[in-house]
């Protein structure tokens, strides 16, 4: 099991995700520079957070541009598991790779908090019965609006594509509990095909004694198909 | 060859269907300062480029591409551009 994290100029989660990957999990985990054209083989592609080139232009819109990502996309295509977190999903998003894109948060605010997260049925590796009903992930950001046209949000839902949803600590998707105005609440999705996967929360910012949760690594567990430790 | 440079305006904006919260936030402070008559703010980014003319059939295609691959997220912005002087 080996996983890559790419790194942007700009990209300052990427040391969480390779810890997380490294320690959190005990998987091989290493860096791939956003100036390299191949990938190499690797079982996951984690696209950090951060603020690449500044959130220049459009967060994202620059990275989505970086020699690295014609590779990222050959390997989504092929059916490479890959994993958007924060800014990484906003790069997902303007490569194309998931639908609809980030917005500035409704309340104007850089929300930093740990929500709830209702976990939704989103097929075969997110979904409540892998998970649980219920996730607290650390948040942070700026620009984590979620907005999609109806026809698109429609086939999200249709298709089972939502990974979760801001939530209160009863599992009730409110407005109250919506930290950034994101479209029906939506936290994290996936691509039609089941391989892409964006999120603004960070399970690499959820795996220590020290995070205010450790639900990171059931996620990237889930995504990885690992089994869960024998004394959890 | 050398071509003559042309200066572009582009303008990108938030599509009418899309919530644009700094609009908003812009609007209410308007407000705020006593102005009553105001009805909508929107606010989006002001873009200038400066490009060799080439062929002037080819021009509209060149900046077009510019503003839907990068410039602009079709997905949540609507652009235009102008010609600001040759």
């Amino acid at each position: 099991m080996k996983a890559a994290v790419l790194q942007f100029p700009g990209s300052n989660c990427d040391q969480d995700a390779l810890a997380a990957l490294r320690d959190g999990l005990g998987i091989e985990a290493g860096y791939r520079w956003h100036k390299e054209t191949t990938l190499g083989d690797f079982d996951l592609v984690v696209v950090p957070g951060g603020f690449s080139y500044g959130d220049y232009l459009r967060c994202g819109a620059i990275a989505r541009f970086s020699p690295i990502m014609k590779a990222v996309v050959a390997f989504a295509e092929r059916g490479g598991k890959v994993l958007g977190i924060c800014n990484g999903f906003q790069i997902l998003c303007e490569a194309g790779l998931l639908p609809g894109a980030l917005i500035v948060n409704d309340c104007l605010e850089y929300r930093c908090l740990t929500p709830h997260l209702r976990v939704e049925e989103a097929g075969p590796l997110f979904n409540p019965a892998s998970l649980g009903p219920l996730l607290r992930l650390p948040i942070g950001h700026g620009e984590g609006n979620y907005r999609i046209a109806p026809e698109g949000l429609a086939e999200l839902k249709a298709n089972g594509q939502v990974l979760f949803r801001y939530a209160d600590a009863a599992g009730r998707v409110t407005e109250a509990a919506n930290p950034n105005g994101s479209i029906d609440n939506i936290a994290g999705i996936r691509n039609r095909a089941g391989n892409v996967f964006g999120m603004m929360p960070h399970p690499d910012r959820a795996f220590a004694a020290y995070h205010p949760s450790q639900d990171g690594l059931a996620v990237f567990r889930s995504l990885l198909e690992l089994p869960a430790p024998a004394h959890a | 060859m050398s071509w003559p440079t042309v200066k572009i305006h582009v303008f990108v904006t938030p599509k009418k269907t899309v919530l644009d919260p700094q609009g908003e936030a812009v609007g209410h402070a308007l407000h705020s300062l006593g102005w009553s008559d105001l009805r909508q703010v929107r606010v989006g980014k002001f873009i200038e480029l400066e490009v060799d003319a080439g062929e002037e059939k080819n021009l509209d295609d060149r900046i077009d591409q510019y503003c839907r691959d990068l410039l602009s997220n079709p997905v949540i912005e609507d652009y235009r551009w102008e010609i600001a002087s040759r």
